[in-house]
């Protein structure tokens, strides 16, 4: 039986229904198993000693006061180390463009180039005096220039990030298709200018932490770790502690949300592990909150100067961009953060020639990679506000500038023009973008916003209203794994690799299983995010495993289904289309008294000792697939957001936020409501409040939640999602990723939205955040220019 | 380091304990008596994920001590569902909202809107988002978070009605 037909026989019963989510019950009760929930006996405990310094030179560390305090087991130096792990980290994603690949050491040796980086490791018999012996340790540094902000490090006489590079260039790419000149001819209309946003983190509410442990028996050395990448990991760990492939297995059991940060590899890890097999006995970290600020890793600071070439009429000819990327101090995902930034640029429009030039630069402050969005919230904020600007000066309404400018339903599949980081084309697979934004700004009652404007400014209210599009490339490859297994017990069970950090991914994949083997969830059980599982992994993050992970359950279930038919037909002597299957039952349907639970087919398959299997069977009710996607999938989105400003104060308050939303084929849409909510929030603190501070020496200056700020209950709304659900051609489910979605456009939109209740030629908002003292200030001002 | 002796009831069980003088309360929850669902997020009493209900009233465990719990009552996270082990009904309305994702700010949020809840069985949309203004969530959104409540003071209002008056 092939797939095909086998599909016709599922009942659909669990994909696309709004299913509550299996892994609740237990976090409900506090049962989760958060990695410092995990409680091994005899478990040491860690604390890193970090560099005050933005930038310095080690030049003695002395230890010997910390290492005589009772209850310190060990301290680490960067020589203290295993040779493997005095090496610097290896870089995942390697890069030709890369002038200096530099990564950081698992503990600094001669120089520490962030505030932060570690310099000492210590092991002790509790946090609290791991913490002690920290602050004991000595620590004599000379200190050199620090370099902070990205635009000035490319000047000749900036000091050097590290002193062994020639500049702080890290690479420059160079990227173009189409008659760049022809656009921006004479008669085109040109509009530019520079945009930026902030630094930030993800600020997941757990922060990093590992648990590692030896088993001196057999050599097995395990890592507990609240992350997003299990297999990452593993290899990372290989090659630092120079380990035996077979003998290390990572896990992660609940994770307290991710975001993008968690997906690095980090060196507590590495020090945990190498601990733990010293010692012989578990060795625990904890990150806490300051640290958290100090070395997880950050985004978006970057500056974009854009020029944007139209007709008179407001159809865009071209682009031409600028991109300047504050890297921070070390490499950690190569050039793939700005990279998805810029092609992401175009967004839904026909542009029909674009040249960039991207420059990554090195600053000593903390390192960066993807937080939510991905590069990709800054290049919707640069391409949505300048067409906001050019609809100014075409006198264009902004939602007709937009429409004007769609690539069309039927242009699908559309080649976008540029060569993705990839190597092959960069094309959308499908959407309907122009549907989208109207059934958007349908639900947002945007054709009688300016009714309401009027009437509000009648009662000295000021409210305004911003739109922004996005298309975003999810579900990339290379792939993810999943087996199925029917077991002798009749359960059904999914292992994979793929780790969750509040996603929901069990139940979205036991839907899946439950409807391709026609069985209940609670017949079904996952194992997940365990390099144990399945040998081959890559990680969550870039909204891909529903995508990769999703298809993989979906395919392998299909096989299993075949089997548990074959095997059935063969042991019950009827044909494969005269047998049924419900509820872990498999019977011939003109009678049903002929039938074989999955239990029994389970232990059929697994054998008898001495007996060959007869032509056709085989071994176990189990299938193993990896879905290999040929390209991204392309979500897209519309935010609509109108606000009100309080002139008076500067405060805002959202009135009503839209978000049209096509992640493809929905699995379960109350946990993609929940990703576009969330996803909603984490911008709305992008657009209005989270500001990652640093002073001119590189040193941090918003290290906790009262400094730095997190939207909470008071401002985040109800977003009203308008789904469209546009099956992606590219994988057998037609998902696409939903988890960044939210966040990408919303910044550009609740911008856009400010500067349209501030009515005011003058005003053009080009940056972020745009918090109430920054507001009360332009309003104060209200200068010609609102840049800072 | 000074040992001090302390007595706590925690989710109506009684515990003695010789504790460090600086331990705080959410590691003595935690690590000595192996509570694991309060969860320390910040460490400096911002985010809200430790808070546990002490004689009933929401407090911050990371920002006291243990021994300054000594003699007290408190609830934590583990303390919430019926005796019979199934969901409260704030509990089951966060299932059915998806007032969770990740989970690890669940237990503040769910004993401060405990205590809203035995003080007001009718909160609105704006004083659930007040009680919960100092509870950070980076998963939710809030939104379901105040809807779950909202449905829980529904049900929890419908109980408390007599069922006499119901028949009427």
């Amino acid at each position: 039986m092939d797939i095909l037909d086998s599909k016709l026989l599922s009942k659909q019963a669990y994909i696309g229904s709004r299913t509550l989510r299996t892994e609740d019950k237990a976090l409900l009760k506090g049962l989760g198993q958060f990695v410092d929930d995990i409680k091994l006996d005899n478990t040491l405990f860690s604390s890193v000693l970090r560099s005050p310094h933005a930038h310095a030179r080690i030049i003695d560390i002395n230890i010997t006061l910390a290492s005589q305090l009772p209850g310190v087991h060990a301290i680490y130096l960067h020589k203290d180390l295993p040779l493997s792990a005095q090496k610097r980290l290896p870089l995942n994603t390697p890069n030709a463009a890369i002038t200096l690949v530099m990564t950081q050491e698992i503990l600094a040796s001669t120089e520490v180039c962030y505030v932060g980086e570690p310099v000492a490791f210590v092991v002790a018999e509790s946090r609290y005096i791991a913490e002690d012996a920290c602050s004991i340790i000595e620590v004599d540094y000379e200190i050199l220039d620090a370099t902070s902000d990205c635009i000035e490090a490319l000047r000749e006489t900036t000091p050097l990030t590290h002193t062994i590079a020639k500049n702080n260039l890290i690479a420059k790419l160079p990227l173009s298709y189409g008659d760049i000149d022809g656009a921006f001819s004479a008669d085109a209309v040109i509009v530019q200018d520079i945009f930026s946003q902030n630094r930030g983190s993800a600020h997941p509410m757990e922060t990093r932490g590992y648990l590692a442990e030896f088993h001196k028996a057999t050599s097995q050395l395990t890592v507990w770790s609240a992350g997003q990448a299990p297999h990452l990991e593993k290899k990372t760990l290989i090659d630092m502690l120079d380990w035996d492939p077979e003998k290390i297995r990572v896990i992660m059991n609940d994770v307290g949300g991710g975001f993008g940060p968690k997906a690095i590899f980090y060196p507590e890890e590495a020090l945990v592990a190498i601990a733990a097999c010293d010692l012989n006995r578990p060795v625990k970290w904890i990150e806490d909150r300051r640290e958290h600020f100090l070395s997880g890793s950050q985004e978006r600071e970057q500056y974009w100067d854009i020029s944007l070439a139209l007709t008179q009429e407001g159809k865009i000819r071209g682009i031409k961009l600028k991109m300047t990327h504050d890297n921070g101090a070390y490499l950690q995902w190569g050039v793939i953060l700005p990279y998805i930034g810029v092609t992401t640029t175009p967004g839904p429009y026909v542009v029909p020639a674009m040249d960039v030039d991207l420059k990554m630069v090195f600053t000593n402050k903390g390192p960066t990679s993807p937080v939510r969005g991905a590069g990709r919230p800054q290049a919707v904020f640069a391409m949505e506000r300048i067409l906001d600007k050019a609809a100014k000066v075409l006198s264009v309404d902004r939602a007709k500038i937009r429409q004007l400018n769609f690539i069309q339903p039927e242009q699908m599949p559309y080649n976008v023009g540029f060569i993705y980081r990839d190597g092959k084309a960069m094309i959308y697979d499908s959407g309907d973008y122009p549907k989208c934004q109207s059934l958007a700004l349908q639900k947002a009652n945007y054709d009688t916003f300016s009714q309401r404007q009027k009437l509000a400014k009648l009662s000295g209210r000021h409210i305004g209203i911003g739109i922004a599009n996005f298309v975003e490339g999810t579900g990339l490859g290379p792939f993810e794994g999943a087996t199925v297994r029917i077991q002798q017990n009749g359960r059904v069970t999914i292992l994979t690799a793929a780790a969750a950090q509040g996603q929901g991914h069990k139940t979205t994949f036991m839907q899946i299983c439950a409807d391709q083997l026609d069985i209940d969830l609670d017949l079904i059980d996952v194992i997940a995010a365990d390099t144990n599982a399945i040998s081959m992994g890559i990680g969550t993050f870039a909204c891909r495993i529903t995508v990769t992970t999703g298809n993989s359950v979906y395919l392998a279930a299909q096989n299993v289904r075949s089997k548990v038919f074959s095997l059935a037909a063969f042991l019950l002597q009827c044909e494969v289309s005269e047998l049924e299957m419900a509820n872990g039952l498999v019977f011939v349907s003109t009678e049903p008294t002929r039938s074989k639970t999955f239990a029994d087919l389970a232990r059929v398959s697994q054998g008898i000792p001495g007996f060959s299997f007869p032509k056709g069977v085989t071994n176990g009710l189990e299938d193993t697939q990896y879905f290999l996607p040929t390209q991204a999938a392309y979500c897209n989105g519309t935010a609509v957001v109108e606000l009100e400003v309080d002139i008076e104060t500067g405060q805002i308050e959202i009135l009503n936020y839209v978000m049209g939303h096509d992640s493809g084929k929905l699995i379960n849409p109350l946990i993609v409501d929940g990703q576009v909510q969330g996803a909603v929030a984490h911008g709305i603190g992008n657009a209005t409040l989270e500001w990652m501070r640093y002073d001119e020496q590189g040193q941090p200056i918003t290290t906790n939640f009262g400094e730095y700020l997190l939207p909470a209950s008071e401002d985040v709304p109800r977003v009203s999602v308008v789904h469209l659900e546009t099956p992606s051609p590219l994988n057998p489910l037609g998902v696409k990723g939903a988890g960044e979605g939210g966040t990408i456009p919303a910044a550009a939109a609740i911008i856009s939205a400010i500067e349209n209740a501030l009515d005011d030629p003058n005003v053009f908002l080009k940056d972020t955040p745009m918090t109430p003292q920054r507001l009360f200030e332009i309003l104060k001002n209200n200068t010609t220019s609102a840049h800072h | 380091m000074d040992k001090i002796h302390i007595k706590v009831s925690v989710n109506h069980q009684m515990y003695e304990k010789d504790v460090d003088s600086r331990c705080t309360l959410g590691d003595f929850l935690r690590n000595d008596l192996g509570l694991t669902g309060t969860h320390y997020g910040c460490e400096h009493g911002v985010c809200g994920a430790c808070t546990v209900l002490l004689n009933s009233k929401s407090v911050r465990s990371c920002l006291l001590l243990a021994v300054q719990a000594n003699g007290s009552e408190i609830t934590t996270i583990e303390g919430l569902a019926n005796d019979d082990g199934t969901l409260s009904e704030l509990q089951q309305a966060f299932t059915e909202c998806h007032a969770l994702q990740c989970g690890f700010c669940t237990p503040g949020m769910l004993t401060t809107l405990t205590e809203l809840l035995s003080e007001n069985l009718s909160p609105t949309e704006a004083q659930v988002k007040s009680a919960i203004s100092g509870n950070l969530c980076r998963c939710t959104g809030y939104q379901p978070i105040v809807d779950a409540t909202i449905l829980a003071a529904s049900r929890l209002r419908d109980k408390s009605i007599p069922s006499a008056a119901i028949k009427q």
